[in-house]
């Protein structure tokens, strides 16, 4: 590589496709996202209870180590709908805390910086813009949410058998769907709060209140109101009831429908996506 | 290299709106100088129209070509072809130099090897070899300029466009900008659009001039040829009534102006000697108070179209 040359020339050979530089965006957040030893770490943390949850599998398959343990195999609880209910709990809050971690860094500094401009006078869209950043959130959360879930699938499959496996198949698709939506709204959320607001920690600070106190305020109006529609606001309790209905779960605190949580969370990611259309823009026009 | 000379610019009666406000006027014009200056007080909707060209802002009115492609149409090539230098800081302080420019360069279609290889080629180019692995919120205005400069060339566009690529710089790193730009508009690579309120940039490095004014056009000047036939002045104040002196120099095919008594202004023919007017005083014995020497400038130029 001649690099001592200090002179200009044309560049005349081979570019990429356009519809796939989307992805420099994430590759570039990548590289000093993963110099952070605490995100690392947390990412690993993460992976705690899906390999619990692997151990379980394969110690409640293993009747040496039941009869071991001393366990009777009527006691222990099956790997079905309300195992995975729970794990999509646990996963799924985990998805939240990483979130809250990695999403205010994506948008804002862009903003702050102001690098848009810069971005969209290349040959990129706003849309390639928010794709690539979402991407980042999205495998991240889908490496400790859906895809363990479905390791976990197949690692049971494994253990007891094809049988199982044709019996419970819609359990891989409550997974990648139900923690799919999940992950989806969060990271939307996340984007919407980065473009929105340029201090980090504030933004980091906004994503939990949004689902905490959310959740505060749903069950005040739930009680001083006595009526269920507070869980509306409650995004968490929404998700749940998603989960419910797709993991075939009966129990849920909550007379909301399956109908009305969708309509939540469709209605939230709409207004998070007009928001980021309006934010995410080369120039702000100053009234 | 850019051998033919194709139209750059071209504005069919575009106009631009914010709200209530149309910041752009109904332009009409052809652009196609190498180096083309774009002229025009705060306010005036320079930095709209370089938007407006890039697709930023949304076209009320008519329309707008860049190297013959509908910015309505074909802004996705539009913008593979054209590098931009904001007028802002627009740059991510976390990364390092050589990181920035080579991830612009990708997202304008470079594969990463290239990307990386000519980072490093333009990042020595403007000269911030020796700091290429260094955080961009580390760097100096001056070198911040470079860098914006670096990213916008760094895929061998067809056009640059520079917003205002002097501002804040000291007189070494404008100088060395300005070399830049000269440097990069003689080797003929790429068409230049130099926005800027500084005549001074301007008349160094541009060949045509479009001067706006609250959002229309109110001049355009080919430097060259204004250069070719710019006209020398003379002011000149005597102490007392001027005796003859007119006549004399009208004899040697001068046209002089009596602006006030005492006060007389000069227009010089093309091989005419200014030391012929010290022969004339003395031979008249008029006492010569002041005498202010100087050609048509593109500050005459553009207070006249300011005028307008």
């Amino acid at each position: 590589m001649a690099i001592a040359k200090q002179t200009y020339r044309q560049y005349n050979s081979t570019l990429t496709p356009a519809r796939m530089r989307f992805a420099i965006f994430s590759r570039f957040y990548y590289a000093p996202l993963f110099q952070s030893k605490f995100i690392v770490l947390f990412l690993a943390a993460c992976l705690f209870y899906p390999i619990g949850c692997a151990a379980y599998i394969y110690i409640t398959n293993n009747s040496m180590l039941i009869m071991a343990l001393s366990l009777r195999p009527d006691f222990v609880p099956a790997i079905d709908g309300s195992f995975f209910y729970s794990y999509s709990i646990v996963q799924g809050t985990m998805a939240l805390l990483l979130t809250t971690l990695i999403g205010p860094n994506l948008i804002a500094p862009d903003l702050a910086n102001g690098a848009l401009s810069l971005y969209l006078s290349r040959p990129v869209s706003r849309t390639q813009y928010i794709l690539g950043k979402m991407i980042v959130l999205l495998s991240l959360e889908s490496l400790i949410t859906w895809v363990p879930g479905v390791l976990l699938f197949v690692i049971k499959a494994e253990v007891t058998g094809f049988e199982w496996a044709r019996n419970n198949a819609w359990l891989v698709g409550a997974t990648v769907i139900g923690l799919s939506i999940w992950i989806i709204m969060l990271s939307l959320i996340a984007l919407t709060l980065s473009a929105l607001v340029k201090w980090r920690i504030a933004a980091g600070a906004l994503i939990l209140g949004i689902f905490f106190v959310g959740a505060g305020f749903g069950n005040a109006i739930n009680s001083i109101l006595h009526t269920n529609y507070g869980s509306l606001i409650n995004l968490s309790e929404v998700i749940r009831i998603i989960w419910a209905y797709l993991y075939r779960h009966g129990y849920m605190d909550t007379n909301l429908t399956t109908f009305q949580a969708c309509s939540v969370l469709f209605i939230v990611c709409i207004l998070c996506l007009i928001m980021l259309a309006k934010r995410v823009r080369a120039f702000e026009v100053v009234k | 290299m850019i051998n033919s000379v194709p139209t750059v610019i071209e504005l069919e009666g575009l106009s631009v709106r914010f709200g209530k406000q149309e910041v752009l006027k109904d332009l009409n014009i052809k652009l196609s100088g190498r180096i083309i200056g774009l002229l025009g007080p705060n306010g005036a909707g320079k930095s709209t129209l370089i938007q407006t060209l890039l697709g930023f802002c949304p076209v009320s009115k008519g329309t707008a070509k860049v190297l013959d492609y509908d910015i309505r149409r074909d802004i996705s090539r539009i913008r593979g072809l054209v590098g931009y230098m904001p007028e802002n800081d627009a740059f991510i302080a976390d990364m390092t130099a050589v990181s920035f420019v080579r991830m612009m360069a990708e997202l304008s279609g470079l594969p990463p090897e290239s990307a990386l290889e000519r980072a490093h080629e333009v990042l020595f180019y403007v000269g911030l070899g020796e700091a290429r692995y260094r955080k961009l919120g580390t760097y100096s205005l001056g070198m911040k300029q470079m860098v914006k400069l670096a990213q916008a060339i760094v895929h061998g566009p067809r056009l640059l466009i520079m917003d205002e690529p002097t501002n804040g710089l000291d007189p070494i790193a404008r100088q060395r900008m300005i070399r830049l730009i000269r440097d990069i508009r003689d080797s003929g690579h790429m068409h230049l659009l130099l926005s800027s309120h500084l005549l001074r940039d301007v008349e160094d490095t541009c060949e045509e001039v479009l001067i706006l004014k609250n959002g229309r056009i109110v001049h355009l000047a080919n430097l060259e040829e204004e250069r070719k036939a710019n006209l020398r002045f003379v002011d000149i104040e005597t102490t007392v009534e001027e005796c003859g002196l007119t006549a004399a120099l009208t004899e040697l095919g001068c046209e002089c102006v009596n602006v006030r008594p005492g006060r007389l202004k000069i227009i010089l023919p093309e091989s005419f000697e200014l030391r012929e007017i010290f022969r004339i005083a003395a031979r008249l014995d008029l006492p010569l108070r002041r005498m202010n020497y100087r050609r048509n400038s593109l500050e005459d130029i553009f207070i006249k179209a300011m005028g307008t």
